[in-house]
């Protein structure tokens, strides 16, 4: 059987600040991926998409960006193009076509069975990312069969729906940027909106992800927060890669109608909670915490800003709909933005809590050798972002030699 | 010497129990199923007698030292002796005592300790429901508002977050604004 010391399962971002991360320390590797590189951004993206974070925000370590637009944000196959240049800078070990199948351990070290045949491994880094599968609610099993469902990461583009009513299930990013889209194509959108992150575009003269970035919110780490848990549950904030606002009230001036969580499916009507207030209040009450934090930051330094544009509060229609029939054509499609689930059934070891969650500490697994990458949260705010890769491989890369030499009992 | 003067915050509210009880429940789950009772009896008219004294939850069944007591009835206008609350009034009732409790547990939680708080609850409904006179009008409430007025040693937005978060967490809050799957069957 092959035998190679680590296996990075992933070609996507945090899979390749790995393999670069190992190739520093000498660490022999290879990275299997079952297509190539950046596969998930290839094939589970809409058309229209461009990053959440503006341009200077999206590099991979010791690959600053230097092209024209650094305040723009780049569609998908630019990114691509970047990952796969990285790749190939870096000379990145990458086995494509190759899926992982099985992954075992036992006293002698992880083998792992692939579609390209077995191969064993002292240490396995986990990349393949916190999106791996869209999570749709138990309650959609009741949606009469005339609707057409879809995920945000099966639709491409709205001539995908049919002509007619579209409910949109979730505001975070997609949800928001989808039900701008399908109303802009001429579809009436029903956003049904559950907890949600709201965050402005720009705010005092300045993108707010060089805000987060400034004053350390995205480097916040997973040992000083409050409420790990909380913090990894964070939804995605309202915001597009655009200067276009897609918060709910922008989306109620384009004529969106939002109403409560989707609650249950009943007799053929979809019932929203009303408690669509508290939701909106509560994402106004964080938002505004962080902009306070912005703001007592920039004072603190004695820095000159432009003056604070706060947002206007989430504006609720008078009497949000409680019910919407799924049966008198009104709604012809539905599309379930309700996030997304990492994929670890291909991972055969006692390392999950009650709950079916991967357990780990900021990305060590607790069974010996084996790493997770490229979750929220997974070590600090930014991990899950292109930007927070770097630092996560470095650290667990350092966790990892100690363990092949023999130090495994090295803190995290 | 030197004094140093130690805030407390006290609204009574035990949050190291309660804390306790959470990280119990998190390594137990199934002491986290709770049944709860309430047992109607008919008086005359539309005046009812509820007891509840029993509940299940901790794994076990639960029995209170006394039994607690409350009585519906309808008002006068309604041709009713008014011997107490209308049902629909105790349900606002329930929604601002569960609200009530959540936030004073949620201040005491955060160090804010609180002076006075007041909940103000007002339902709209359209009585054609109930009567049958319209069969497009619900028979609940079709508004319900809650305003609170709230002394406390904290800055309004921190009030604010008092009262989202005592909506995120109330039981009574989910069950009013959320549909529940209802049974009701005759004993055979």
């Amino acid at each position: 059987m092959r035998s190679v010391t680590t296996i990075i399962i992933g070609a996507g971002q945090a899979g390749l600040a790995m393999s670069r991360a190992l190739t520093r320390r000498n660490v022999d590797h290879l990275i299997l991926d079952r297509g190539g590189v950046a596969t998930s951004w290839r094939n589970h993206r809409w058309d229209s998409l461009r990053m959440l974070t503006p341009n200077w925000a999206n590099t991979l370590p010791g690959d600053p960006y230097r092209g024209p637009d650094p305040h723009d944000y780049m569609r998908i196959p630019e990114l691509v193009a970047r990952m796969e240049h990285y790749a190939e800078r870096i000379s990145a070990p990458v086995q494509t076509e190759t899926e992982v199948l099985r992954v075992g351990g036992d006293e002698t070290g992880l083998k792992l069975e692939t579609s390209q045949g077995p191969l064993r491994a002292r240490a396995v880094v986990m990349a393949t990312g916190a999106c791996a599968c869209p999570h749709v609610p138990a309650l959609a099993a009741a949606v009469p069969p005339r609707i057409v469902q879809t995920t945000a990461s099966a639709y491409k583009r709205p001539g995908d729906l049919p002509d007619g009513g579209v409910l949109v299930v979730g505001a975070s990013a997609s949800g928001v940027q989808l039900a701008h889209e399908l109303q802009m194509s001429g579809r009436q959108v029903t956003l049904a909106v559950g907890w949600c992150t709201r965050l402005p575009r720009n705010y005092r003269g300045r993108d707010v992800e060089w805000w987060l970035e400034a004053t350390g919110v995205l480097d916040e780490r997973y040992d000083e927060v409050d409420d790990l848990e909380r913090a990894r549950r964070t939804p995605s904030p309202q915001l597009i890669g655009g200067p276009e606002p897609v918060d709910l009230n922008a989306l109620q001036d384009r004529r969106v109608e939002i109403v409560g969580q989707l609650a249950q499916i009943r007799d053929g009507q979809a019932l929203f909670s009303g408690g669509l207030g508290n939701v909106c209040a509560s994402a106004d009450l964080k938002m505004n915490r962080l902009l306070d934090a912005i703001d007592e930051w920039i004072v603190e330094r004695g820095l000159k800003a432009a003056a604070p544009d706060r947002p206007e509060p989430t504006r609720l229609p008078n009497a949000p709909a409680l019910r919407r029939s799924l049966t008198d054509g009104g709604i012809r499609s539905i599309l379930w933005a309700t996030g997304y689930r990492p994929d670890f059934s291909w991972l055969d070891m006692p390392v999950f809590d009650a709950r079916g969650r991967l357990r780990h500490r900021g990305g060590v697994v607790s069974s010996p050798g084996l790493y997770v990458m490229g979750l929220p949260f997974l070590r600090r705010r930014k991990s899950h972002q292109i930007s927070g890769v770097g630092g996560d491989a470095d650290e667990l890369c350092a966790h990892l030699r100690a363990y092949l030499d023999g130090g495994a009992c090295m803190a995290a | 010497m030197t004094q140093i003067e130690v805030k407390t915050t006290d609204n009574g509210v035990n949050v190291e129990a309660l804390l306790g009880a959470r990280q119990a429940i998190e390594a137990a789950p199934d002491a986290a199923q709770f049944k709860w009772r309430t047992e109607c009896e008919w008086v005359r008219g539309t005046h009812s007698r509820s007891t509840l004294q029993g509940f299940f939850g901790l794994g076990e069944e639960q029995r209170r030292k006394s039994a607690h007591v409350i009585e519906a009835d309808h008002p006068e206008q309604f041709a009713s002796a008014d011997a107490a609350a209308t049902p629909a009034e105790i349900a606002l009732t329930a929604l601002a005592s569960c609200l009530t409790a959540g936030l004073a547990a949620v201040a005491q939680n955060r160090g804010i300790q609180l002076w006075r708080v007041r909940a103000t609850v007002e339902g709209d409904m359209d009585i054609q429901g109930i009567l049958g006179v319209d069969a497009d009008v619900r028979n609940g409430f079709s508004d319900i508002r809650v305003t609170f007025e709230i002394d406390a040693d904290a800055k309004p937005d921190e009030i604010a977050a008092l009262v989202a978060q005592s909506q995120k967490r109330s039981a009574v809050f989910d069950l009013i604004t959320n549909p529940t799957n209802v049974h009701v069957t005759v004993a055979g």
